[in-house]
């Protein structure tokens, strides 16, 4: 049996994760400061992957990274780059589907978060990197290590935008979720149920982390 | 070391408008809740920026509207103890005592014959044996300890203290404020203290300010303040429970009309502008003296543990403390009460 797609799953997922936690963080951190319409804004179109069907994520990043648009052209001409159909292509459609679930989380743990500390942070002569880091992330913690966990999560199980921009070929972009559905396609169930158990096995341990997570934090 | 505050923000259906100016060592700041106190603080604090106005201390612009001088909260220098102490909850007593440090140190405002090891100011706070505790494991008064000197090892040009005593049970508030004294006693520079608890203010202020829905109703000092409120709001504010509109009989008589008319003999000159008198409750002496004696009439007692709330047929409230009648649960109320003029407070509108 060939490993190649759990390896290429888990490495997209790994640093897709990456990606949008510092991202998505950022994004969150920022937003929280924004007057009340600009947030709105901003809050609908940073939330909107979520709700879009991944086929639709897709195709927006198809039209934009594709070799035939303006991105994916430039990449193509300065840096002799593919952006698609390459294994690194799912990193932008699992980041684009994630964003959304990092940013959410952040964002309603740094609203829990007690403003009075940073003033006091302030009066105390701390900067603002010294309050985030030391203050602000250590108390927000349990909200952002479930968001980062959901996120690699759902980022393992992403089909739909990765199928469209990275495509199917063994051996260079197949991701557990995309042979599962190669295989059934070709009638070997057999094998196709082994990648089924290795998903639900991955799941099954990220929300068992995620729970074990939260309820140490409670104590 | 005079303190210059004059302020405005507007707020959806508030206006902060503060005037005042103390050179008090120990300045209070009372006001009820809601009355703009905090804001008033957080003003000087620079955690709030004012729409226009300045705010001086110590000769130092440390906001100026017009001149777009805005110093960062960091580099004012002002100590804040909050309300809730707002201890960083993800550190030791220790670490909390440390980042004060780190951040005076950042602002170069570490003092020469200070400590040098952490472990020597943790003693000298006394929390050295709590050391190693996070801030949720700590009782209200090791908080508060642990706060105050995470601000004066800063040690700050000013320091503000909003009601620190609000969150605190009631008998424990007590021997924490006496607490709170003594770690102030060593403390020279100005200290801006705001509570709704005037008992407080009384005991630890020099100077007053009274503020009342945004705005500045009286400052001075803080006897002053409460021997002669001088308006009607800063007579309720300083505790005056009684107080009825008057017109002048004569230079030193005023008729009370909401007292069922009473006159009564007052020690200052009633002028025009005179529109209220004040009692305050605990000023009456039981029996006549032959001077404002005031009918009991069918009086209504309300029995606190220490004290007796006692409402006269007219409406007045006499507080009398119990220890007057020691032991007993009844009393006879006397036939008349009387008030001594120089007690009587002449009040403006």
């Amino acid at each position: 049996m060939d490993l190649y797609p759990l390896f290429n799953s888990l490495r997209i997922a790994g640093i897709s994760t990456v990606m949008i936690f510092i991202i998505g963080i950022a994004a969150a951190y920022f937003v929280i400061r924004l007057p009340a319409v600009l947030k709105g804004v901003l809050d609908c179109l940073f939330t909107l992957p979520l709700v879009l069907p991944p086929t639709v994520v897709g195709y927006l990043l198809l039209r934009v990274l594709g070799p035939k648009h303006p991105v994916g052209a430039w990449f193509f001409e300065v840096f002799g780059i593919r952006l698609t159909m390459n294994w690194y292509s799912a990193v932008f459609a699992t980041s684009v589907v994630i964003f959304p679930l990092m940013y959410r989380t952040a964002r309603g743990a740094f609203e829990s978060f007690d403003e009075t500390l940073t003033q006091a942070g302030a009066t105390l002569g701390l900067d603002r990197a010294y309050v985030f880091f030391r203050v602000m992330m250590p108390y927000c913690r349990t909200g952002i290590i479930a968001g980062t966990v959901l996120s690699f999560a759902r980022a393992l199980g992403e089909y739909g935008a990765t199928t469209m921009i990275a495509g199917y070929t063994p051996g260079r972009t197949a991701t557990i979720s995309t042979t599962v559905y190669q295989l059934w396609r070709t009638d070997n169930d057999a094998l196709a149920f082994k990648w089924v158990i290795i998903n639900i096995c991955i799941s099954a341990v990220v929300l068992l982390m995620i729970n074990l997570i939260e309820s140490r934090n409670k104590k | 070391m005079a303190l210059k505050v004059n302020i405005k923000k507007k707020y959806r259906d508030f206006l902060l408008d503060i005037k005042m100016m103390s050179t008090g060592r120990r300045i209070g700041i009372l006001g009820a809740s809601g009355s703009g106190k905090s804001l008033t603080l957080k003003s000087i604090a620079g955690l709030i920026k004012p729409d226009e106005g300045t705010v001086e201390y110590d000769g130092r612009v440390l906001f100026d509207h017009r001149k777009r001088i805005n110093i960062r909260a960091e580099k004012r220098g002002a100590g804040y103890l909050f309300q809730n102490y707002a201890l960083f909850p993800d550190m030791t007593v220790k670490g909390n005592i440390n980042a004060a440090l780190h951040g005076a140190q950042k602002q170069g405002r570490l003092s020469k014959d200070r400590p040098r090891d952490t472990d020597e100011i943790l003693k000298g706070f006394g929390l050295f044996e709590i050391r190693d505790h996070m801030p949720a494991e700590l009782s209200g008064g090791q908080k508060q300890r642990t706060a105050l000197a995470r601000v004066l090892v800063t040690n700050p040009d000013l320091l503000l203290l909003d009601e620190p005593f609000s969150a605190i049970d009631m008998h424990l508030r007590e021997r924490l404020r006496t607490e709170l004294i003594g770690m102030l006693d060593t403390y020279d520079k100005t200290v801006v203290f705001v509570s709704h608890d005037r008992d407080e203010i009384y005991q630890i202020c020099d100077a007053l300010i009274l503020i009342d829905n945004g705005k500045v109703i009286a400052q001075g000092k803080t006897y002053d303040l409460f021997e002669q409120p001088e308006t009607v709001s800063a007579a309720r504010l300083t505790g005056c429970k009684n107080i009825s509109r008057v017109i002048g009989v004569s230079k030193h008589r005023v008729k009370a009309l909401d007292w069922n008319d009473i006159e009564l003999v007052t020690d200052s000159v009633v002028t025009d502008d005179i529109t209220h008198i004040g009692i305050r409750a605990h000023d009456f002496i039981p029996g006549m003296s032959g001077v404002n004696d005031i009918r009991c009439g069918v009086a209504s007692v309300s029995r606190l543990p220490f004290e007796w709330y006692i409402t006269l047929e007219n409406g007045l409230w006499w507080k009398l403390e119990r220890k007057h009648y020691d032991g007993r649960q009844e009393i006879n109320l006397p036939e008349y009460v009387s008030i001594s003029p120089e007690r009587i407070l002449l009040l403006k509108g």
